[in-house]
């Protein structure tokens, strides 16, 4: 039963590493700014700081929808790391995403709600094609179980480059860089003065960048998962890949959603399903 | 929870509050130029994210207020607004002379004459306009004022 | 074996004593006691036919057959009748009706229709079929005897027929389970028909111009439909000499394609997909009872269920890919439709489109899987949906409005039909409840076939994730509570709890389901797989949790107003404006007209699902 060891595993390793990715992300950012930066143990600080914070609340409520995210965005690692089917644990993720968007829609304010608007359209947008990279992987391995796919000793990049490519475009829209951190943003920019985090203070604001990392974690997988049958160049993929969005989101600039959810649609047709027809083709030749 | 660094005599030199404060800057009507060297400040010349320090735009989030200008008539009630939003502990720096007294204006028939007529000031950081590096120094000093303040919110627990 | 008559004639009973009173308290009581003699007869019936094999009823004398024929006449003449007043260019509604019925009946009274005892089959899927008549249909038969009390409490100026309301849902059930037990196309024919009758009957009911006209409007597509099976009658006793679905099923496909392929038009016809589907849209000014009964859980259903029955002779055809096609199309289309709609009811009956849409698509395709998810998704999308109508239509009777801006907030208006709502709205799109499953199902089911497939699920889920999930935040969005709107419900509440826990409740027996329902009809597949079974009841033990967060006790909040740049005033509704004066803020939600208006996607839709249905009579040679 050690799936049951590598889920708890995961479960308790990942806001560690995810914290420490993001402490990596802000020095590299500051770094290309050409400042100093902060330590890169900082994003511990910031979470433990705001768990010391007074719970500010408009209502009861949206602190316990930002703890329902959490808990869901938790079992979809969780259920990633055990092996499970990799369809019910992206399902797993979109339901933590949307009590995040229903946390933003029930405190009444109208930064709050905008964002959780917001926040469906980069759902909608992104959506698809985590969708689409997990029927691609299928189409390869014959199997949605991440478990067999990760021993299934198969070059799954050779296979789904186009797949890949357009994963990292839509990465862009779910780690909540520029140019698609429409619905909120990391603490150094702001979007709608917080976006859908606007009403989340002291340990909510705490959880909802947990929550964050746990996200990141996840999505850094599923990229992993492409490369899994040679690791090390899995773990220079996905740093690479990392590398890259803090590049694109320190280049560009905030885009108009409507340039998102088209862009973002046109790419996973063009690129993933593209390559998806032609790997049918090509198997059924 | 906490992060703590404690000094030789085991007492605790800083916690994480004092490594991640978070600002928030609000205008109370000043001419603009001490916003100007707050803005400098957020600046890579002066760089303040060594110190974990972001500027955040939401008063919920933040745990230092940086104001500058002596507070009028009009905005006396935003200033009130702004902190009372503002979550425990938290800290309020003057920037700038008139937002320490009022300077020249305080006389005038719509201003209050300095913020601390409005709201409990911590530090005062005077100067016209106030240079970055002194604003730096005001912040650090409140870091200190703020960890007094979580120690005491810790005991009333 | 009795079971099935009585399920089928036993709703005539009420139906005729309905006619006979006007009394509300005399009606609530007959509703009331058929409708649990309905139900408990289903269930019954259920439990004896689920996990067997699918069984023959015969019947020897030929009354019923004569009984059939005499009905076909006089539901001709009824059509005509109701066309009387028709203007004279609309001359081609009455014609519809003479030549369906005048060859139909040609055919029975000539003797051209082949003889046969085996008139009834029943199998799990019938069993199915009639647990959610019998338990869905009879709730929101007793939602209907309060839900007719307000509403011409409130609409004086209409005539009071509510006996006549009522006692046509009853006859629907007649039909609805003559539909799903019988094994003759011939008197599935006659039962179809019924319900386009009880569906005219139940739209026009108003009698406002705008009711006839949309009554009108569903009468000529169904008649269509109708049709369209009068043609594959007229085939199947001309060339294959049997009218037995049963039979025709097991036939080569060269023979019968082209039967089948008529009878399905006339099933994806009912279900109101693509090109059809805007009669479904003009059906919702009828009461909310008729849209949720009819126009969602029952009588649409019988169009998929009939497509279903068809998908044994589709499997692996081209003609069958352009089915699964045309469902798919309906499917994405009507969920983007949905995403520009503030008026409640139609957002429901777009989706009702796009989760038909689904079936038809996995009919199409018609692998052990996918026919698998077809029926859990005939099974959640009846009780959700139904639940849905429902705790509309008390929203519109007790709020005044059905469009989602004004339903902002109506957490602290209405909190227990939030409740509800809220159930029926995760049950139709979010994890672990059962829609989740059933598109999960879909999509691990189509992933063997070329990609578009479920690449068309993932792009209709995604979308009808957006408008559900926004529908959702509106409702729940927590203003200063409201007291007294939740007062006048009365015997409504019956009927929302129930679906309710039954939305729960199915969600949570899935795995049942599929041992007694589905394993029997179409053998197991992964979905009882051990690691998906563990998965999904971890996921729903985690759904547990949310409402235990919300139910405990909160230590130390501090209650601030929400930010609004510093102007607040006392009221959160309100900040100071320029004048000093305290001025409202309001929110509304994206409806993105631009891209998922109805006039620009409905053109497109029916364009192209025309050359679909097209495509597929012609492609049926390969």
């Amino acid at each position: 039963m050690h799936w049951i060891i590598w889920c708890i595993l995961g479960i308790i390793l990942t806001p560690f590493l995810g914290g420490l990715i993001a402490g990596v992300d802000r020095v590299v950012t500051a770094r290309m700014q050409r400042r100093v930066g902060p330590p890169f143990l900082q994003p511990f600080y910031d979470v433990l700081k705001l768990f010391g914070k007074e719970k500010l609340v408009v209502n009861r409520f949206h602190g316990d929808f930002v703890l329902c995210s959490l808990i869901f965005t938790v079992a979809s690692v969780g259920l990633f790391f055990a092996g499970q089917n990799l369809l019910i644990t992206i399902f797993a993720l979109i339901v933590g995403n949307v009590f995040l968007v229903l946390a933003g829609y029930c405190s009444n304010s109208p930064y709050s709600m905008l964002g959780a608007e917001r926040e469906l359209l980069q759902m909608l947008s992104a959506e698809p094609m985590i969708l689409l990279s997990a029927v691609g992987l299928f189409m390869v391995t014959q199997s949605f179980d991440i478990a067999t796919i990760i021993t299934s000793g198969k070059c799954l990049i050779c296979y789904l480059p186009g797949v890949f490519i357009a994963l990292i475009y839509v990465l862009t829209i779910k780690l909540r860089k520029s140019p698609f951190d429409l619905s909120t943003s990391h603490h150094a920019h702001q979007e709608l003065v917080k976006g859908i985090s606007t009403e989340f203070a002291g340990p909510s604001l705490a959880w909802f960048e947990v929550i964050h990392w746990y996200e990141t974690i996840f999505l850094l997988a599923l990229l992993y998962l492409f490369f899994a049958s040679t690791p090390i160049l899995g773990v220079i993929a996905i740093l690479f890949v990392y590398f890259l969005e803090i590049l694109i989101d320190n280049i560009n600039a905030r885009v108009k959603w409507e340039l998102m959810l088209g862009s973002a649609w046109v790419v996973t047709l063009v690129l993933g399903l593209g390559n998806l027809m032609l790997l049918y083709g090509i198997q059924h030749i | 929870m906490v992060f703590n660094i404690y000094n030789n005599l085991g007492e605790v030199k800083v916690s994480s509050i004092s490594k991640s404060p978070w600002i928030i800057h609000y205008d109370g009507s000043s001419c603009n130029g001490c916003d100007i060297e707050v803005l400098a400040a957020l600046t890579p010349r002066f760089d303040v994210e060594r110190f974990g320090i972001i500027n955040v735009g939401n008063p919920k989030h933040a745990d230092i207020l940086l104001i500058t200008g002596s507070v009028n008539t009009q905005n006396v009630e935003v200033v009130k607004n702004i902190y009372n939003q503002m979550g425990e502990p938290k800290v309020v720096v003057a920037i700038g002379a008139c937002a320490c007294s009022g300077h020249f204006f305080a006389e005038c028939y719509n201003t209050l004459g300095g913020v601390d007529k409005v709201i409990p000031v911590d530090v005062y950081c005077p100067g016209c306009a106030a240079r970055p590096e002194a604003i730096i120094d005001a912040v650090v000093k409140g870091l200190g004022v703020l960890e007094e303040k979580r120690k005491k919110m810790k005991q009333k627990k | 074996m009795n079971l099935a008559y009585f399920l089928i004639l036993f709703p005539l009973l009420p139906a005729v004593l309905l006619l006979l009173t006007k009394n509300y308290h005399l009606q609530k009581w007959i509703v009331v006691i058929s409708s649990a003699i309905i139900a408990a007869a289903s269930i019954v019936f259920a439990i004896q036919h689920l996990h067997a094999g699918g069984e023959y009823i015969n019947i020897i004398s030929t009354t019923p057959n004569i009984l059939v024929t005499i009905g076909d006449i006089l539901l001709a003449l009824t059509f005509l009748f109701v066309c009387r007043k028709l203007p004279l260019k609309r001359y081609w509604i009455p014609l519809l009706v003479v030549i369906q019925y005048g060859a139909v009946i040609f055919y029975e009274l000539v003797g051209k229709i082949p003889e046969t005892t085996h008139y009834l089959y029943v199998d799990s899927l019938s069993a199915v079929m009639a647990l959610v008549i019998g338990i869905v249909g009879t709730l929101i038969a007793i939602y209907t005897v309060g839900y007719m009390k307000h509403y011409h409490h409130e609409h004086p100026e209409i005539k009071n027929r509510s006996n006549q309301f009522i006692a046509a849902i009853f006859l629907f059930f007649f039909a609805m389970f003559g539909i799903v037990f019988s094994n003759s196309v011939t008197w599935i024919y006659f039962f179809w028909e019924i319900t386009t009758l009880c569906s005219f009957i139940m739209i026009s009911y108003s009698q406002s111009e705008e009711a006839i006209h949309n009554a009108f409007r569903a009468l000529w597509m169904l008649l269509i439909g109708g049709l369209a099976f009068a043609f594959a009658i007229m085939i199947l006793a001309d060339k294959t000499g049997t009218i037995e679905l049963q039979k025709i099923m097991m036939m080569k496909q060269s023979i019968v394609l082209l039967p089948v392929l008529l009878l399905c038009f006339a099933g994806m016809n009912k279900a109101a997909l693509y090109p059809f589907g805007n009669w479904l849209l003009g059906a919702m000014v009828a009461p909310t009872p008729s849209s949720a009964l009819l126009h969602s859980s029952t009588m649409v259903k019988a169009g998929v269920y009939l497509v279903l029955r068809c998908s044994p002779i589709l499997q692996n055809t081209a003609a069958g890919g352009m089915v699964a096609l045309i469902g798919g199309l309906s499917f994405v289309a009507a969920s983007a439709l949905a995403i520009s709609q503030t008026d409640a009811k139609k957002i429901l009956a777009y989706s009702t489109i796009a989760n038909l849409g689904l079936i038809v698509l996995c009919a199409g395709i018609g692998t052990a899987f996918t026919l698998w998810a077809a029926v859990l998704i005939i099974i959640f999308h009846a009780v959700a949906k139904a639940l849905m109508f429902l705790a509309v239509g008390v929203v519109q009777q007790q709020t005044g409005s059905r469009d989602i801006e004004d339903m902002e907030g109506l957490i602290a208006k209405m909190p227990l039909v939030t409740i509800t709502m809220l159930i029926g709205i995760a049950g139709m799109f979010l994890a672990p409840f059962g829609m989740l499953i059933s598109k999960w199902a879909v999509i691990e089911a189509l992933t063997i076939r070329n990609p578009i497939f479920p690449t068309i699920v993932i792009f209709g889920g995604s979308l009808m994730l957006f408008f559900w999930t926004k529908w959702m935040g509106k409702i729940i969005v927590v203003k200063q509570r409201q007291h007294g709107f939740e007062k006048g419900i009365g015997i409504e509440w019956i009927a929302l709890i129930g679906l309710s826990l039954l939305t729960i409740l199915t969600c949570v027996c899935y795995p049942l389901i599929g041992k007694y329902a589905l394993v029997p009809l179409y053998g197991p597949t992964p979905m009882l797989s051990y690691g998906v079974e563990i998965t999904i009841l971890t996921m729903l033990a985690l759904m547990l949790l949310p409402p235990v967060i919300m139910l405990m006790r909160h230590k130390h909040l501090v209650f601030v107003p929400p930010y609004l740049s510093g102007i607040n005033v006392t009221d959160p509704a309100q900040f100071r404006g320029s004048f000093g004066a305290p001025e409202a803020w309001s929110f509304r939600n994206y409806y993105i007209n631009k891209f998922f208006g109805e006039t620009i996607l409905t053109k497109w839709t029916i364009t192209f699902s025309l050359v679909l249905m097209i495509l597929m009579f012609f492609v049926r040679s390969f």
